[in-house]
């Protein structure tokens, strides 16, 4: 084996074989799940509690009409305002709707009153409600046939379809943006965790002193190499766990908790898928079916071979780009507590890119897009946002060379301060005299 | 036959130049004692010699060849300022210095258990370094420096941080490695181990070389004229009898003897001396003295700083 074979099979073998590893590697994926099926338990379990509501009705208007729900039930009442206040009961009832009898000419006169602040879930059903009765009553009062009405509405979908060269295809700018801002983040993520690994084990090697003894073996660029792909490799290692034992949880979770409840209540998965809006479609037994077509149609919109290989590029090109800047930075201080005033100038761009990458969401074509996507510090998260959007090929290539030359770049100049860096003990180094490094001889 | 030449070797740094015009020899099978003050250039040369900086101007040759990065497999480097992974065991960490000098895995292997049998220390294979007190990570740290059988060693303080019984283990491997026709260039402050094990110097002070050769013509070279007189007799009457072409620097009781030193000044002669003390004293014994690494090396370095040369400040 290469000595720099060597070097990253021990910079590989350390970290994966350590307990911390296997924690993350197991709580990763678990957090993962729960992001995603916390969400639905709680919408699924959002019936469990009941309001009971009092009512006071002087208008004799809602005696019967409001609607119910699991999460809200309405108690009509004919007692006086006064007395039902003073025999207010907790246990029995969480609030008491007072609607006078100017309510239809007054609607801002209709009183709540509860022991405890309401939600604001609990204040907007009832006003939903309360105002779709009112404007059926003035409706009916103005002549106006309710049916008539429920003819008349009209529901507006555009349907977005991509002319390529395939055809026509269907677009959806929810799932692209989705997709781009979950891939740029984890981008951003990884590039910070295993960058500041790079750092720490540098800075381990020279507290520890052993960095002399391996360098009269093998060049700094070696050592220093040697373990940048040691844990890019770490880094792809956990990255691929996660993602199956993510897609593991995801299924065997799913299925075992969600099962029963899917089958009751379709109209949940509706809400749980978000922002595809069936409301366009009857709602009949078909509805959950229809929306899981519309799902898969869309997702088929999105290029995902391009995506993957994207985010495979981009977090190789990305994590060596600034993991060389991370090695130097290690090799320039003597511990990790005097890292703060040289990790500024490296983390800036890459949280400028975060920032930037929201924004250009909602314009992934424009100026600013291409911009960022074509400097190197900044290309591989901003690039993960457009992409699922599509862009010109001649964007990527642009972009992946730029990326490419950017870390040839960076890596020659960390080697530079690293190998000079690793060196030099007990002092306290500036830019200015990082810059000089630059110069030395080799 | 020389192992390690090395040729008008300069290097600088922004501020300062760490060495200047720096040209040894160190002969084949020697052990080559690399002198000089804190701060003299020692590390920067020898970092030069181990490839890990190189030199503005001038050449290194290793066995008359020009220094080349396969030669770092026939060299043993233990720096004065050293350490091992804390978190990875002994042995893994052993094995894995060794394979990046370029010894195979099972080569390695077998090297390590004889080296581990002959220090008793077959129980740490499996602690982690952080688990080893200081002394006994040295231990290991030289094992390993030595572990590849190279040509040359070079061990800068290599027993600091030992006690003086794991001192002389180690003193016996190197003298062993030695006779056994290993080079060893050896930086260090004790000049009593440099009288014992060296057979060749050379003191670098302020970036330059100062002096170099073997040992004992170095030694010699500092000689100064002064004698070691063993008398019977009066002590007062001994030193009266010093007329002003001689220096008394000591005049001690010895066994109920007398031991003095003097200093020939003035051209006189051992014979002016011996005239002027004979009538006052019985000599038991008269002898030059040669002057010890550490006289040779304070006066070395001193001679090349006049400021703060006692006489000038007398």
């Amino acid at each position: 084996m290469s000595k720099t074979g060597l070097i990253i099979s021990r910079e590989y073998l350390s970290r994966v074989r350590k307990k911390s590893f296997l924690i993350m590697t197991i709580l990763g994926p678990i957090l993962m799940a729960a992001v995603f099926i916390v969400p639905v338990l709680i919408m699924n379990s959002r019936g469990d509690d009941t309001s009971y509501i009092q009512v006071v009705d002087e208008t004799g208007l809602f005696q019967g009409k409001l609607t119910q729900s699991e999460s809200i039930k309405f108690e009509f009442l004919d007692g006086k305002l006064d007395s039902l206040k003073d025999n207010y009961d907790e246990e029995r009832t969480d609030g008491i709707l007072y609607i006078p009898s100017v309510a239809i000419n007054f609607p801002q006169g209709i009183f709540l009153y509860t022991a405890k602040q309401p939600s604001l879930t609990l204040i907007s059903y009832i006003e939903k409600t309360l105002q779709k009765e009112m404007e059926a009553a003035k409706l009916e009062a103005a002549g106006v046939d309710e049916k008539l009405l429920v003819q008349i509405r009209t529901h507006v979908k555009i349907q977005a379809k991509v002319m390529t060269d395939k055809g026509e295809e269907s677009a959806s700018a929810d799932l692209a943006t989705a997709v781009g801002f979950i891939s740029a983040m984890m981008i951003y993520v990884f590039i910070f965790l295993y960058g500041a690994q790079v750092m720490r084990g540098v800075i381990e090697e020279k507290t520890s002193r052993i960095v002399e003894v391996i360098i009269s073996s093998v060049k700094p660029f070696q050592l220093m190499m040697g373990k940048i792909i040691g844990i890019a490799l770490v880094g792809l290692t956990q990255f691929v766990l996660w993602i199956i034992l993510t897609f593991a949880l995801t299924t065997v979770a799913g299925s075992v908790l969600l099962k029963d409840k899917v089958v009751e209540k379709p109209q949940h998965i509706e809400r749980g898928l978000g922002d595809i809006d069936v409301s366009a479609v009857p709602v009949t037994g078909d509805a959950k079916d229809v929306a899981i077509a519309k799902v898969f149609e869309n997702l088929e919109s999105i290029n995902f071979p391009l995506v993957i290989g994207a985010f495979l590029f981009y977090f190789l090109g990305g994590y060596l780009l600034y993991s060389a800047l991370f090695a130097a930075v290690g090799a320039a201080v003597d511990s990790e507590t005097d890292t703060q005033q040289f990790m500024l100038p490296v983390t800036i761009p890459l949280i400028l890119s975060i920032i930037v990458a929201q924004s250009i969401m909602t314009h992934p074509d424009g100026n600013l897009a291409f911009w960022f996507s074509v400097i190197p510090f900044t290309s591989p998260v901003v690039m993960m946002v457009r992409i699922p959007f599509g862009i010109p090929t001649s964007d990527l290539i642009i972009s992946a060379l730029s990326l490419i030359a950017g870390f040839i770049f960076t890596t020659w100049l960390a080697s530079k301060i690293y190998r000079t860096g690793i060196l030099m003990y007990g002092k306290k180094v500036s830019f200015r005299e990082i810059g000089k490094w630059l110069f030395y001889k080799e | 036959m020389t192992l390690i030449r090395t040729e008008n070797l300069t290097k600088k740094y922004q501020q300062h130049t760490a060495l200047q015009d720096v040209s040894i020899s160190v002969p084949t099978g020697s052990v080559f004692g690399l002198l000089g003050p804190n701060g003299a250039g020692k590390t920067s040369l020898i970092r030069i010699i181990n490839q890990i900086t190189a030199p503005d101007s001038g050449e290194v040759y290793f066995n008359e060849k020009k220094l080349h990065p396969d030669h770092t497999a026939n060299i043993g480097y233990l720096p004065e300022e050293r350490g091992l992974y804390r978190k990875m065991k002994v042995g893994e960490q052993a094995l894995y210095l060794a394979r990046l000098k370029g010894l195979s895995k099972t080569d390695a292997m077998k090297k390590l258990k004889f080296w581990f049998e002959r220090f008793e220390i077959q129980t740490w294979w499996d602690k982690k370094v952080e688990e080893l007190s200081k002394g006994m990570a040295q231990k290991v740290q030289f094992i390993i420096t030595v572990l590849h059988e190279p040509e040359l060693l070079i061990l800068d303080e290599p027993f600091s941080g030992f006690d003086p019984i794991n001192a002389n283990l180690i003193k016996d491997e190197l003298l062993r490695l030695n006779k056994a026709g290993t080079t060893i260039i050896l930086s260090t402050h004790r000049m009593e181990s440099v009288e014992e094990l060296c057979s060749h110097i050379a003191l670098i002070n302020k970036s330059r070389k100062v002096l170099d050769g073997p040992i004992s013509e170095v030694r010699n070279e500092f000689r100064n004229e002064t004698y070691e007189v063993d008398y019977t007799g009066n002590g007062i009457g001994f030193a009266n009898s010093l007329w002003t072409g001689f220096e008394l620097i000591s005049n001690v009781p010895h066994h109920g003897n007398h031991k003095a030193v003097v200093k020939l000044l003035n051209g006189n002669s051992t014979n002016n001396l011996l005239a002027a003390l004979l009538p006052n004293c019985n000599i038991n014994g008269f002898k030059e003295v040669i002057p010890s690494m550490n006289d040779v090396f304070i006066r070395a370095v001193n001679e090349g700083t006049p400021i703060e040369n006692e006489s000038v400040n007398e």
